[in-house]
């Protein structure tokens, strides 16, 4: 057992560093790190830099833009991304729909596609959640008819996140409904221009618009835009889902959040007193760190165990904890800064009421309830925690 | 970074999960602990011919020159088999006394007789006064000529009555919470002016009460002749720590399995209570629990290769907090997914429970360990 890393590596979290310092637009970062909304722009410069130097598709096969990075170093690349904090790369493309591309697209899905998702010329949103399939993601009811050479889609897709930026969306659609629901879905490439698709922004209670419903009406797509068979396309959406292990517990936005946190507590208040010194704010801070510690050795556990056994198909029980302990942390921090805030959470954000609004409290305060409220996501997207306990005591004990 | 075992921890692995597999089943343990000497002489034996008792010590005196990893490899065998035996006491921490705070001459035989199993040592340390808090020592060391007397009062003290010798801590000088002039003492335990009062604990070991009146000792019983003993205890008090948290791993891990196996044999309502989403999603809860205090195991493990100090006490209370949290949510849990038969004496998962609930008041509890760590710069770097 050995928890350093080897000195090349050390030296690659160098560089990453180093590289993040000299070419994260400051104004992008100092949002950021106020956890303030980013713009679509700061992510596209944000991509485009990364891209000019290679690093936007790490984990994706060199021939279409990889790296070639050992599992320890694209976590390396990930924490440093996080922790600087910079943006992360938008995930529909380069994690989900990319490596589902490139694993079963034909040659010409893969030309025209995979380049345009590494320098996010083409946004990508995903189209797997419906009104009446959440959880139970294989009960999609938005159908796919084959007429000719086209798909005509009808159905709604929700909670799909930044459909309003996006150029292309992937969906789970039903292709066949005489079948077992997970054998007659379709895993189908939609151009976001194509007529009948109609997108109505869902306002969260953040005061935020991330998701949106999408609509389908009629919607006529070419059968070339079938992603490997028909009829398979739960197979790819569990690839897909399966594919997001590293990264899923977010240890460096926990871990830059804390860093700050400590920051802001070691302030004086407005009333004189400083948060560092409450014995009963500082044991709820020491213990959030040590469960976070607690996690970022599980997650080191599971690289590990990953880079030893690259191809085993058995979960790592470690693994399944990282979801549900990385979101309840990622929350836990949120709380935390709702506690050093304390009563100057009150005013509504300036950003709903326009920025020339002066600040009530310290300048930073007004970011913070909406963090927290929107931050109450995590738990629930990505399968919700609920459903990962139902996936441990399934896979891992066997109930 | 790997979080590999070597070929050779591995056999060690195997090798003691299959001693205790074959010999020491939850019949044999209770046999042990209701025993006259609180352990079974028997399974010690078997641990010092597959080389356990010798492990920590290095090879000049007679040991294996096991590490850390080696410790937490058989600590978390130990747990798992719910062993009573004195182990922790005068194997890992005896052990590491001798190491860190006596000479070679003082520690050569004594360490050769440890590593044989011939030999039991106990630390009698905590006093009644002293809470968790290392440095409160009120048992007086006098110089009297060419001898120490020593006065004062221990307890706790865990299978201090098997204990051929005992180390004593006792002031030298200073006052009673002063980290300077604390000693470490080699006492025979059937020595004139000390009296050993033992009895049985919660979780079905021995423990002792013992009074020192003016007990008399040679100079040279003063390990490394000199009074810096806070250091050492701080040293090994880590150690301790970092084997305890294994024991409990091994200990959640067994408990665990076992509640699983429970949930899917037991029928209520037509079928295994395991198909149950409520008992389900606690059973996932405690696999949380566990992996977590796994990881920081193996964290505090790993840190207590450290020389810095600081560095790896932090790391270690850090453990602990972690391994106490995931032991008191695991055995409450345990015995409550077990329903009645979890309240009773026969059934093995309430001497789980017993064991993980006075780990947790071992060698500081929770709110001990976030006090030490409340002043510290955060564990995370």
């Amino acid at each position: 057992m050995e928890l350093e890393f080897t000195s090349e590596e050390e030296s690659f979290r160098q560089d990453v560093r180093g590289f993040i310092r000299e070419n994260l637009p400051t104004s992008i970062r100092q949002k950021l790190i106020e956890a303030r909304r980013t713009s679509k722009d700061d992510l596209v410069q944000w991509t485009r830099i990364l891209h000019a130097k290679g690093w936007s598709t790490p984990r994706w096969p060199k021939e279409w833009g990889g790296t070639g990075w050992s599992p320890i170093k694209q976590y390396i690349f990930l924490e440093e991304l996080l922790s600087a904090p910079a943006p992360e790369l938008l995930p529909f493309g380069v994690s989900m729909v990319g490596p589902v591309i490139y694993t079963f697209g034909n040659e010409r899905q893969k030309k025209r596609f995979l380049p345009k998702i590494a320098n996010l010329e083409e946004w990508w949103c995903q189209g797997f959640s419906e009104p009446g399939a959440g959880s139970d993601l294989a009960a999609v009811a938005t159908r796919a008819v084959r007429d000719g050479d086209h798909y005509v889609i009808n159905g709604q897709k929700t909670w799909t996140s930044y459909a309003q930026y996006a150029d292309w969306i992937f969906c789970l659609c039903r292709t066949d409904p005489t079948v077992k629901k997970q054998e007659g879905i379709s895993f189908i490439l939609i151009d976001m221009k194509t007529p009948g698709i109609t997108v109505r922004p869902i306002q969260t209670i953040d005061g935020g618009v991330e998701v949106n419903e999408v609509f389908f009406d009629d919607v006529k797509v070419p059968i070339e835009n079938l992603v490997g068979e028909e009829n398979k396309g739960w197979d790819y959406a569990k690839f897909l889902l399966s594919n997001e292990r590293v990264g899923i517990a977010r240890i460096g936005v926990s871990k830059a959040r804390l860093r700050r946190l400590r920051e802001l507590a070691a302030m004086a208040s407005p009333d004189g007193t400083r948060m560092i010194d409450k014995p009963r704010f500082r044991d709820r801070l020491v213990e959030t760190e040590i469960a976070l510690k607690a996690l970022e050795i599980t997650q080191l556990r599971v690289l590990s165990d990953e880079a030893r056994n690259p191809h085993s198909s058995r979960p790592n029980p470690a693994s399944s904890v990282l979801k549900i302990r990385g979101s309840e942390l990622q929350q836990a921090t949120t709380e935390l800064l709702m506690d050093v805030v304390g009563p100057f959470a009150l005013p509504a954000s300036r950003n709903l009421q326009g920025s020339n609004q002066p600040s009530v409290g310290p300048d930073w305060a007004d970011a913070v309830a909406p963090h927290y409220f929107n931050t109450r996501k995590v738990s629930i997207y990505g399968g919700s925690n609920e459903i990962q306990r139902g996936i441990i005591a399934k896979a891992i004990l066997g109930l | 970074m790997n979080f590999d075992f070597s070929d050779e921890q591995r056999m060690l692995q195997e090798s003691v999960q299959r001693l205790l597999g074959d010999n020491y089943n939850f019949e044999a343990r209770q046999k042990a602990s209701n025993s006259e000497a609180g352990f079974s002489r028997e399974i010690w034996e078997q641990f010092s011919q597959l080389g356990l008792t010798a492990l920590p010590f290095s090879e000049e005196d007679g040991g294996i020159g096991g590490g850390g990893e080696e410790i937490m490899i058989v600590m978390e065998a130990l747990g798992k088999a719910l062993s009573v035996e004195p182990y922790l006491q005068s194997v890992v921490i005896a052990s590491s006394l001798l190491r860190h705070g006596a000479t070679e001459a003082q520690r050569g035989p004594l360490a050769a007789a440890v590593a044989e199993g011939k030999l039991l040592i106990a630390f009698a340390h905590a006093e009644p006064t002293s809470g968790y808090h290392l440095s409160h020592v009120s048992t007086s060391a006098v110089l009297q000529g060419s001898s120490y007397s020593l006065n004062g009062s221990k307890t706790l003290v865990v299978h201090g009555g098997a204990a051929e010798k005992l180390i004593v801590s006792a002031r030298l000088s200073g006052g009673i919470h002063d980290d300077g002039g604390i000693g470490l003492f080699l006492v025979d335990a059937d020595a004139k002016g000390l009296s050993i009062r033992s009895y049985t604990t919660q979780d079905g070991m021995r423990a002792a009460e013992i009074e020192l009146r003016d007990l008399s000792v040679p100079c040279d019983a003063l390990l490394g002749n000199n009074s810096d003993g806070f250091a050492v205890i701080q040293r090994v008090t880590d150690k301790a720590i970092a084997a305890l948290c294994a024991e409990a791993v091994g200990a959640m891990d067994a408990a665990v399995s076992s509640t699983v196996d429970y949930l899917k044999t037991r029928k209520q309502f037509g079928r295994a209570i395991g198909e149950f989403q409520a008992l389900q999603h606690r059973a996932s809860d405690m696999v949380v629990e566990l992996e977590q205090a796994r990881s920081m195991t193996m964290f505090a493990t790993m840190m207590s290769r450290s020389d810095d100090a600081k560095l790896r006490s932090r790391s270690v209370s850090a453990a602990k907090i972690q391994v106490s949290r995931s032991a008191h949510f695991i055995g409450q849990a345990c015995v409550q997914l077990h329903g009645g038969v979890g309240m009773t004496m026969e059934y093995q998962i309430g001497h789980y429970f017993k064991r993980l609930t006075m780990i947790e008041k071992a060698f500081g509890d929770t709110d001990h360990h976030r006090d030490l760590l409340s002043e510290a710069p955060s564990i995370l770097v």
